[in-house]
């Protein structure tokens, strides 16, 4: 049972970065219906400029105080981040919209290639580690349990709640999210009722990354070291945590990231962490075969 | 004549002007957009120290720079639209109004009699052939122009490397150009036909010839088998399924040691011989045998040979599958699944025979990589490897042999030609080291292809089936399939 708390505490702090970056990949299959390939990658790439702002700031601006170093930090990796997505977007989706399908989906598989590969090649091919952080671990030693509950997982699991809530209220009660849940419906009757399609993507792009960067500092934070490779795995359990949720639907996505993280640590705990990335793996390839709309999705209807 | 040209004039200066103000304002938007990305990832430099501690080192003039030249970019382009083209067609009519008149005068009736779509015909009748006589006779023409030791790293680095992405293209191309399934797993049978050989060879002392065919049996049965599951899943849902299987092959490889020595991979392949005569050096080798002096290259130019007959093996079969029935069937498949299936076409086995053929013929190129190398490892078989091929099959304009053919020389020619860029070193200095570009130009390339021409090289298809005529059409009237 201590175990089983144990990992319940991990899984869900896991799920959170998941379930953020998920968020990621759901929308801008929403909206454009585009497997965002690059959008692991991006998280990992959001991980290092938060990283190298947590360096600048500590060590030549000599900031002493964590919360306020963290919260610039914070905002500082969304808002590079969300400019980087911007111009990824920019230059190499948006001139492949009205082609034929596949064309998005290889450039954003290049683009994938590129910026692990620009991040190898800029920061070098070592893993970073990130400096020590005091991290204060409480022991909940209530009855006959025994688990640890470190700063870091509340710090993670309350700003990613936080987070989300800002973000569905984006969503959900303003003129941005109705615009968007209009050209997630119909793309064409959107601009002909005077919405800015193309502003609205980019927004869309802007979220995701804003949100996957929030989960690159948690990463950061959480795992305390960071790699040009990083993005990929992450990446594709992030999408399965998506398609899990039913693609489309944010709450999906959130929920889909939690269950993800759980299955990730509950495998590792009890079975073997040899194959935790064959679980998830193959929870994609059950998902998509068996359940293609997901928990939340609606079924797909096909018209001929 | 002088009227009008002074009043057009006149609107460019003015247009010039005009488009000054607005081309600078959006090249120093870009200009600061560049700023902004270059800012924290290529501003400093995270770099661990002696105490494995992160320090930063400062990298602002290289930001600069690259912001400036955005900057340049873009304000050149803006600039161009207006002022470059007026002076090319200045320079074009002055040449025509002169001499250069009656050669364009000639040119335009020569098209007159010869029509240039017939030129671009023969171009295409004849350019294949062409191409595939350069390519029997590289290997020879090496040798002859560069000596044994010198011509040993282009056979083997540019001939073998890129035929083996030639042969893996055209087999992912039944299933992605021909039946429209989208695959992004195609690495996984590569990597069984290459364990298969390794596997098979290493423990029971299988000769090639043998382990050839059985690795194709062997990949066929895992493409059947990972196909079956996928049959109800369409377009973009299929890729990632079929990636997950890739991932997940890729990491059994890993992690079952017992049968795949984990990371470390399989070593001590034996290597191909000539049909029975081994390339060694002694009195049974090769080189004794025939007489001839001993050097390594025999057996490059032999893994040549061997790849490109199983390379023309895998275009033969298609080129001959595209008319049967079944590769009728294929195309049917792509075009509109729900009318394939009113009229009666079995979609399932359709599906399944595209995707056991195309993973046979990967098992193969497999196995020929692991003979190649004498060594194989879980590190060889990662998703890159899938889109690499992929993107050599969509660049190729999937469906088109020749297309597919010129895309592999492209995408693994081109980043091996980097390899040779020493020179380099002399302008950036000894630190400089072109290899690690290799892999960001070669993303930035796909980008860039899929931007510049996002049907391929080869835009056109012959069909398969036609009343009278046949007639090339374009790449946009094929469907890339939905399932």
């Amino acid at each position: 049972m201590d175990n089983f708390l144990q990992q319940l505490i991990n899984g869900l702090t896991l799920g959170s970065i998941y379930g953020l970056i998920a968020i990621g990949y759901t929308m801008v299959f929403g909206i454009i219906g585009m497997v965002n390939f690059a959008h692991g990658d991006v998280f990992m790439l959001s991980a290092f400029i938060a990283l190298i702002i947590f360096m600048i700031l500590t060590q030549i601006l000599g900031l002493g105080s964590l919360p306020l170093v963290f919260i610039v930090v914070m905002v500082a990796a969304m808002a590079l981040t969300a400019l980087w997505n911007w111009a990824i977007e920019r230059l190499a989706y948006r001139p492949l919209r009205g082609s034929f399908r596949l064309a998005p989906l290889i450039s954003a598989i290049g683009m994938s290639i590129f910026l692990s590969n620009f991040v190898q090649v800029v920061q070098g091919p070592r893993n970073k580690p990130a400096p020590q952080l005091p991290n204060h671990v409480f022991n909940l030693t209530g009855g006959a349990y025994d688990v640890t509950l470190s700063v870091r997982q509340i710090l993670i699991v309350v700003v990613t709640a936080i987070l989300l809530a800002a973000f569905w209220y984006l969503v959900q009660y303003t003129s941005l999210g109705r615009a968007q849940r209009a050209c997630e419906q119909d793309r064409k009757m959107a601009a002909l009722l005077g919405i800015d399609v193309d502003a609205t993507i980019s927004i869309t792009f802007v979220i995701g990354a804003a949100l996957a960067a929030v989960a690159g500092v948690m990463f950061v934070i959480y795992y305390g070291v960071v790699n040009f490779a990083d993005g990929f795995v992450p990446g594709v359990k992030a999408f399965t945590a998506a398609v899990l949720g039913g693609i489309g639907s944010l709450p999906g996505a959130v929920l889909g990231g939690l269950l993800i993280g759980l299955i990730e640590v509950f495998w590792s705990s009890y079975f073997t962490t040899d194959y935790k990335d064959v679980a998830a793996f193959m929870i994609l390839a059950i998902t998509l075969i068996f359940m293609p709309s997901g928990i939340l999705g609606r079924p797909e209807v096909e018209k001929v | 004549m002088s009227a009008p040209s002074q009043t057009s004039e006149l609107t460019e200066s003015v247009a010039s002007a005009g488009q000054l103000v607005p081309a600078l304002r959006s090249a120093a938007a870009a200009g600061l957009v560049a700023f902004g990305l270059c800012f924290p990832i290529i501003s400093y430099h995270a770099e661990s120290n002696m105490e494995n501690e992160l320090v930063l080192i400062g990298r602002w003039p290289l930001s600069f720079a690259i912001a400036a030249l955005v900057f340049l970019f873009v304000f050149l382009r803006q600039m161009a639209r207006a002022d470059w083209r007026i002076w090319f067609d200045r320079v074009g009519s002055i040449a025509a109004g002169g001499m250069g008149g009656a050669l364009v005068q000639a040119a335009r009736e020569g098209e007159g009699t010869a029509p240039p779509s017939a030129a671009r015909a023969a171009f295409g009748r004849y350019f294949g052939p062409f191409a595939l006589g350069l390519v029997i006779a590289f290997p020879l023409l090496a040798l002859g122009l560069l000596g044994p030791s010198a011509s040993l790293k282009w056979i083997n680095n540019y001939g073998v490397q890129i035929l083996i992405y030639v042969m893996l293209g055209w087999g992912l191309n039944i299933v992605v150009g021909l039946a429209g399934l989208l695959d992004l797993g195609y690495v996984a049978f590569y990597a069984v036909g290459a364990y298969s050989y390794a596997l098979l060879s290493t423990t029971f002392g299988l000769s090639f010839w043998i382990c050839l065919p059985l690795a194709g049996i062997l990949a066929a049965m895992w493409g059947v088998i990972l196909g079956f599951p996928v049959l109800r899943l369409r377009g973009d849902y299929l890729a990632i399924v079929t990636l997950a299987f890739g991932e997940i092959i890729r990491m059994v490889l890993i992690n079952w040691v017992d049968l795949t020595n984990g990371y470390a991979g399989i070593s001590g392949i034996p290597h191909v011989s000539f049909f029975g005569i081994p390339f060694t050096d002694d009195d049974n080798g090769f080189a004794a045998i025939f007489h001839l002096p001993f050097t390594p290259i025999y057996r490059t130019i032999f893994l040549f040979y061997l790849i490109l007959a199983l390379a023309l093996l895998t275009n033969f079969v298609t080129i001959r599958l595209r008319r049967l029935p079944i590769g009728r069937a294929w195309e049917a498949l792509r075009e509109d699944e729900i009318a394939c299936r009113s009229l009666g076409i079995n979609t399932t086995n359709t599906k399944l025979t595209a995707f056991a053929l195309g993973a046979m013929f990967g098992g193969f190129a497999g196995s020929f990589f692991s003979v190649r190398q004498g060594f194989v490892s879980p590190e060889s078989f990662t998703f890159i490897e899938s889109a690499t091929i992929l993107a050599i099959v969509v660049l190729g304009g999937m469906g088109s042999q020749l297309g597919v053919a010129i895309a592999a020389a492209v995408m693994i020619g081109v980043p091996e030609l980097m390899r040779e860029l020493d020179w380099m070193k002399k302008i950036f200095g000894e630190d400089f080291d072109p290899t690690q570009y290799r892999m960001l130009l070669f993303g930035a390339a796909m980008v860039i292809m899929m931007i510049w021409k996002p049907r391929g090289l080869v835009s056109t298809r012959l069909p398969s089936v036609f009343l009278k005529e046949r007639k090339a059409v374009s790449g946009d009237l094929v469907k890339e399939g939905h399932g």
